[in-house]
């Protein structure tokens, strides 16, 4: 019979499988590949030639490029896990109805099933040169001439980051702290803990594995990204994604591969890491 | 009740920061597409109208909004359907143990952290070399599938986790075959979770953007087209547009919420017969 079970579970998985092996593992397979090949400039052609990461490594642009991208990565991780934190916070600890919590955690997460350009796109009317905020500071008197730096920057860039993938890290964090024994606070507090101190020492270490979570997304996202980077800075700003998508847009797809490879060599390895600290099956 | 701490009220002051942050600016276009015909991409209203919602309907020079939403639409349900049925048989799949089920689950991780460029040059490489025209039906199905399936599988776990299973057992101890077991007592009692799997099913594939980009071919989906127009629209038609796909949105959402909202309610009423006396 354990047979049986065993292929009735091969089965069940085979759909997945099948879908993940044609449009992950080969797409990477052919990643790696075409990252050896050699190119024209109107063609791509099969090679095994070490060109592309020679030149890849050789360039100060790469590192420089790869400086930004974990610059955006680590300051967007700070920022959504601050505010995430503290929104789960709020709502696992302070707000006392379930019917309220609820309704609550509802309102943060339904924009993530909205259009993320969108979400960018309606950053313009504050931002820009005339926008809501340059107008606002000017009548404050706060600056005389408008700020430049508001729109087409790295802080529109971060802005845009915070705005759009703060909730990665409010569900996984919330879920945890939904978990945590009443009592455990309540025994806290029975020995005297202040309200810090339970933060500290009880809640805090409770939520590592939904902080790791939200971590895992954050970074992975800010990491792989080409596209808020380019809106929001104007295409004034570059990351590693930009560094690939300007490749595709030119042909250059051996170019591409190459530093598509090490990009996802890099992310993976970050993953490896924070999975170490999470096992995230229990945890859903 | 117990009164309150002050840290209460920061924490809400802070919260109610943080909703008018994530909402704010999506009102504000709300608001500024109904800038009068003169009026420019911000502040201050030059009149109301409903000129710049005219001009989406109207034959225009920007590009094919109209198919775009229909491509986008048809490609989200086929995506939906897809996920929750692939989801729920792998999520099955995965309470069984079999071998190599770790690496199925490494590999499900990989495909949603994995930069989605790489999803949308890899797959795009391999229809290129392999002759075949990329096809948002095709290709840009079968890269999206990417994103919504590991989220659809995850909540699957999440719902298995918390299954009861002695359900299963009563079933199998009055005689049910597995399929019938599955198909009267497992599928009726996960019900309302698949309706979650749907809402991320759809959703992420209707705004879905890096991972169809270089898989979707000459015909654009709504993302694709709506970003075109940020390079070279620089009208409040696009706040137009923007505001009415985020009601469609927003309208989708509530459908499925409502649909597992009365699902729930459904089965509070005769879900249990229990002290009826039937």
């Amino acid at each position: 019979m354990i047979g049986r079970r065993a292929l009735l579970g091969w089965m069940q998985a085979a759909p997945l499988t099948l879908v993940l092996l044609c449009f992950l593992v080969a797409p990477i397979a052919m990643i790696v590949v075409v990252s050896f090949w050699g190119a024209t400039e109107f063609s791509i052609y099969p090679a095994f030639q070490l060109d592309n990461y020679a030149f890849l490594f050789g360039s100060p642009v790469t590192y420089k490029v790869f400086l930004a991208t974990f610059k955006y990565a680590l300051i967007t991780w700070a920022l959504t896990l601050a505010i995430g934190f503290t929104v789960a916070y709020f709502l696992a600890f302070h707000v006392r109805s379930q019917t309220m919590q609820i309704a609550l955690f509802l309102l943060c997460t339904i924009p993530f099933w909205t259009s993320n350009i969108i979400r960018m796109i309606s950053w313009i009317p504050f931002l820009g040169r005339n926008g809501i905020a340059n107008t606002a500071l000017q009548n404050w008197g706060v600056t005389d001439a408008p700020l430049d730096w508001l729109l087409y920057s790295d802080f529109a860039v971060i802005l845009a980051f915070v705005h759009l993938y703060t909730l990665f890290m409010v569900v996984p964090i919330f879920n945890t702290m939904m978990r945590i024994d009443p009592a455990l606070l309540e025994a806290a507090r029975d020995n005297g803990a202040s309200g810090a101190q339970t933060l500290r020492h009880v809640i805090l270490p409770l939520t590592k594995p939904g902080i790791m979570i939200g971590t895992i997304f954050v970074v992975t996202l800010v990491m792989g990204d080409f596209i808020t980077v380019r809106f929001m800075s104007g295409s004034q700003k570059a990351n590693v994604g930009r560094l690939i998508s300007n490749d595709i847009a030119l042909l250059q797809y051996p170019s591409a591969a190459a530093t598509a490879v090490v990009l996802l060599a890099t992310v993976l390895l970050i993953i490896a890491v924070l999975l170490r600290f999470v096992n995230i099956r229990k945890e859903l | 009740m117990k009164r309150r701490p002050r840290s209460f009220y920061v924490l809400a002051v802070f919260f109610a920061l943080f909703v008018l942050f994530l909402y704010g600016p999506t009102v504000t276009i709300g608001i500024l597409s109904f800038q009068g015909p003169q009026g420019g991409l911000t502040f201050p209203m030059n009149g109301v109208s409903l000129h710049w919602f005219r001009d989406l309907f109207e034959q225009q020079a920007v590009g094919d909004i109209w198919g775009a939403f229909r491509r986008s639409l048809a490609l989200g349900l086929l995506v939906m359907v897809t996920t929750v049925v692939v989801s729920v048989m792998a999520g099955l799949a995965f309470r069984k143990r079999f071998a190599g089920s770790a690496l199925l689950f490494y590999l499900a991780i990989t495909s949603l952290v994995i930069p989605s460029i790489l999803v949308s040059l890899g797959v795009g490489l391999i229809f290129q070399q392999l002759g075949l025209r990329v096809h948002w039906a095709t290709s840009g199905f079968g890269s999206q599938l990417t994103w919504t399936l590991p989220f659809g599988l995850l909540i699957m776990f999440a719902v298995f986790n918390r299954f009861d299973r002695s359900f299963e057992e009563a079933a199998r101890d009055q005689g049910a075959s597995a399929w019938q077991t599955i198909r009267y007592v497992v599928l009726p009692i996960i019900a309302p979770s698949l309706i979650g799997v749907a809402l991320f099913g759809f959703t992420l594939s209707y705004d879905e953007f890096a991972r169809t980009l270089l898989t979707s071919g000459s015909y654009n989906t709504l993302p694709l087209e709506i970003f075109g127009m940020t390079t070279n629209v620089t009208t409040p038609v696009i706040y137009a547009l923007g505001t009415l796909t985020t009601l469609f949105s927003l309208g989708i959402i509530g459908v499925f919420l409502l649909a597992g909202w009365g699902m729930a309610r459904r089965r509070e009423r005769l879900g249990s017969d229990a002290g009826k006396g039937v």
